[in-house]
């Protein structure tokens, strides 16, 4: 009986891989848990391994192709009847619901429209980067200038980061400055903001945020409150960073957005950026910081590529927010993965006539409220954009801003778009749902304008 | 390979507690030398059959929910327990079905199957379907079936140990007799809450079982890269906490093992650690670099320790025949084949279902 072997989807977010090599050849008999070939992402290699058994009768996809799409066969193998298990072969139609494997793409296809920061230096060269690299390359640069810095978490040495955001580090700068940790984020949260207040300048990572509630103790208790209580003579200069906000598929105990837990603590300093240049600007001037700050990254960008200025030390002013696309019409308000989305509702809206302007908040803490009443007073319409639930949230401080100090610039009042206030959940048509997305942001925005 | 899973051998002295131990005549490694004087449970023919069966349900289960994973129908995270059948099925069959209770990680499909939990409606949640055992609402880490006293399903890790010191003090505030096992794995071992956890649970000579499942590794890291102590059923020493170092490739010393640490607990002398050394022969979750460890140590342990394989190769031994394990094996195929067809068939949930459940009651 035939079986096609396919593309397997190794992960959450993979579309398409690299096959890189073939570890059986055709006319190999093959028992289940043999690995049968080597897959590259770009965040990893995988082997790829057997289910079935039985004899390779074609390798359909020769080593070293990319770019070969989850699901497309690649192989096909004569099962040993009995044994066989005829799932794959048998479903030749696609799965009846949306494959999950490849989720919408919630925006990631928008076309990046940058205007450039206000402060990249004329004619400065630009390199693409992803937002990976460029956090990455921040921390390089950092660590190469200043032996106080290093970095601890779990899996971020010898594995490279669970999310490939240490790649190369310990390579470069050993196992002192690399540390992995054990699965004790409480433990290593406090250890890092001791080491902080013993003078060196730790870059803790967490594999995820949701992960971070362990340690929530010491980012608020012990770090952002010593300053303050020591009178200004005790700091703190840690960085706190990792994956922020939901991923794919992985449900509620791991997609929730922290930030504005964090943006409420005085005493912390908090940064969510969107795109490459602003990941490397602003991850530079936390590390510089000394206060304690809180880096939001969200793991849906980290494969994305943008422009980053391609000079000396490209550092970024924290507290400032971003007109990344000028308009006239209605200001929309978001950071991080949100400001993708939001871009690609303005695209829609500019093909029905409505001129939105973008506003990429990118440091949440402080808030740049003048960037925000500077772009109200030009539209005098406002909406805010957030993955995040919607009660106490950033949405909810932008909305106190208009009211506070932008009530007589508003032509209409400002509206939030958010996550469904429920725990994310699993299904892949609820979580569809239950997420923010261009769509809904597109439909307040015509809210807003009477349209 | 990090650890073998054969007893160790050690220094007799290193964890005898009787000295410091006070005229309880308690002794640390009681326990320990009960299992070594008699190391495997003496099944019937129709009991080791029957272990047989229910780890190759968990391991045929599992590599179906691999296959619908790299076909798209599963997405997320999604671990499998494949090469720890033994572990969870030993121990499942020594509780009171009902009564015990069990709480685990995210590593939850074996100890679902082990409880006799319906393979559709474990896969449907898998697919995140309407019929899943949460609705679709949790996905692989988050099952839960209160009929069958099994709390879940965490995600967060080392959370179950102290969840479960709270169901075992349920146990005991009722008086029901029930006793809990918390499953945790040797990464999280290293989690402060544990240690909270274990000091409570002695303090108050709580009914729980601390299940650490050794596999060597918590995602890249080997056990030696993160733990102080890699003996890790020595680690409730300090809380007077007795422990047992058990073979969690053998069913049968885990079933034995799972005995004396009952006995122990329902004799009212509080909680016993339990570490069982085992192997995953997957990666960590569906991605995985596998660059932590080579292909020889995994094929090593599959050729040489499995449990499936050894359970058959004693009930061979045994003189069961040869036709009636191919039985079993067919109707294994067929079950999980059926639970695949049912999970990718069944509708998602209804969209109205977004919003219920957050509470019991209503906003
Ligand atoms: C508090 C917390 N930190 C980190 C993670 C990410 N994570 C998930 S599983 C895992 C490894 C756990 O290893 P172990 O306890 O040995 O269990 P195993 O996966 O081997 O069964 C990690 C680090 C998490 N889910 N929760
Ligand atoms: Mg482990």
């Amino acid at each position: 009986m035939a079986i096609e072997l396919k593309m397997p989807a190794l992960s959450p977010t993979m579309e398409e891989g690299t096959l890189a090599k073939w570890l059986v050849k055709e006319g190999d008999e093959v028992r289940s848990g043999d690995i049968l070939a080597e897959i590259e992402t770009d965040k990893a290699t995988m082997e790829f391994e057997a289910v079935d058994e039985g004899t390779i009768t074609s390798l359909v996809i020769p080593a070293g192709t990319e770019g070969v799409k989850v699901g497309a066969v690649i192989a096909t193998l004569d099962g040993d009847g009995a044994a066989a298990s005829p799932a794959p072969a048998a479903r030749v139609e696609p799965a009846p619901q949306p494959a999950p494997a490849t989720p919408a793409p919630r925006g990631e296809d928008a076309a990046p429209v940058l205007r450039s920061d206000p402060s990249v230096p004329e004619g400065a060269a630009m390199a693409v980067l992803t937002v990976r690299e460029a956090l990455r390359d921040a921390m390089a640069e950092e660590m190469r200038s200043d032996s106080r810095v290093f970095v601890m978490g779990e899996e971020v040495a010898e594995y490279q980061g669970a999310y490939k955001v240490t790649q190369g580090l310990l390579e470069e700068f050993g196992p002192q400055r690399v540390i992995d940790t054990p699965i004790t984020e409480y433990g290593f949260a406090g250890l890092g903001t001791g080491a902080a207040m013993g003078g060196l300048r730790p870059i803790v990572e967490f594999m995820t945020f949701n992960f971070a509630m362990q340690a929530i103790d010491h980012i608020v208790n012990s770090a952002a409150k010593t300053n303050y209580m020591s009178g200004g003579q005790m700091r703190c200069p840690v960085v706190f960073r990792g994956p922020n906000g939901a991923a794919a598929r992985v449900g509620a105990q791991h997609s929730q957005n922290y930030a504005p837990w964090y943006a409420s603590v005085p005493g912390l300093v908090v940064i969510a950026p969107y795109d490459s240049a602003d990941a490397k600007g602003l991850l530079k001037a936390a590390i510089r910081s000394e206060d304690p700050v809180v880096f939001l990254e969200n793991e849906l960008v980290y494969g994305r590529s943008f422009p980053v200025p391609d000079i000396a030390d490209w550092v970024l002013p924290i507290g400032k927010a971003r007109v990344v696309r000028q308009g006239a019409d209605v200001t929309i308000v978001s950071y991080s993965i949100g400001v993708g989305m939001a871009l690609e509702a303005a695209e829609t809206l500019a093909g029905e006539g409505i001129d939105a302007e973008v506003l990429d908040l990118r440091t949440l803490r402080p808030l740049d409220r003048a960037a925000v009443l500077e772009s109200l007073a030009r539209t005098n319409r406002l909406i805010v954009a957030e993955e995040a639930w919607p009660q106490c949230s950033i949405a909810s401080e932008v909305i106190a801003i208009c009211m506070e100090d932008g009530f007589d610039l508003l032509d209409a009042p400002v509206l939030r778009v958010c996550d469904a206030d429920v725990p994310l959940p699993y299904a892949a048509n609820l979580e569809k749902l239950a997420l923010l997305n261009p769509a809904r942001i597109v439909e307040a925005a015509r809210k807003v304008c009477y349209r | 390979m990090a650890k073998p899973a054969r007893p160790r051998k050690k220094a007799p002295t290193a964890e005898t507690g009787e000295s410091e131990a006070g005229g309880s005549g308690f002794a640390l490694r009681s326990l320990q030398d009960n299992l070594a004087s008699n190391r495997r449970y003496e099944a019937s023919d129709e009991e080791l059959l029957h272990f047989y069966e229910q780890m190759l349900l968990i391991r045929r289960f599992e590599e179906k929910a691999g296959q619908l994973y790299g076909l798209g129908l599963i997405g997320g995270f999604c671990h499998l327990y494949i090469g720890q059948e033994a572990v969870a099925v030993g121990l499942q069959s020594a509780l009171r079905a009902g009564l015990d209770s069990v709480i685990t990680g995210y590593r939850d499909h074996g100890h679902m199957l082990a409880y006799g939990i319906d393979p559709r409606v474990i896969m449907a949640e898998l697919t995140g379907r309407q019929a899943g055992i949460s609705k679709g609402k949790g996905g692989s880490m988050h099952m839960f079936s209160t009929e069958h006293a099994f709390y879940g399903g965490h995600g967060i890790v080392g959370a179950q140990v102290p969840l479960g010191a709270g169901l075992a003090f349920a146990h005991k505030y009722r008086g029901d007799g029930g006793v809990c096992l918390s499953y945790f794995g040797d990464g999280a071992s290293n989690q402060g809450q544990v240690y909270e956890t274990f000091n409570m649970a002695s303090l108050w000579q709580l009914p729980i079982i601390f299940v650490i499942e050794n596999n060597q590794y918590a995602m890249g890291t080997a056990v030696k890269r993160s733990s102080a102590e890699t003996h890790f059923h020595r680690r409730g020493t300090a809380f007077r906490i007795p422990g047992l170092d058990v073979n969690g490739m053998d069913v049968l010393e885990v079933r034995r093992a799972a005995e004396i640490a009952l006995e122990h607990v329902r004799g009212g002398n509080g909680p016993v650690l339990m570490e069982l050394n085992t192997y995953r022969y997957r990666g960590h979750s569906m991605s995985d670099p596998a660059k932590y460890r080579s292909r020889e140590e995994v094929q090593e342990v599959r050729e040489k320790r499995d449990p499936i394989e050894a359970a058959r190769h004693d009930l061979l031994e045994r003189g069961i025949d040869e036709a009636r394990l191919k039985e079993i094996d067919k109707a294994i195929r067929a079950r999980v084949a059926e639970a695949a067809d049912f999970a990718e068939t069944s509708p998602e949930p209804d969209p109205a279902e977004l919003y219920t459940d957050v509470l019991v009651s209503a906003y």
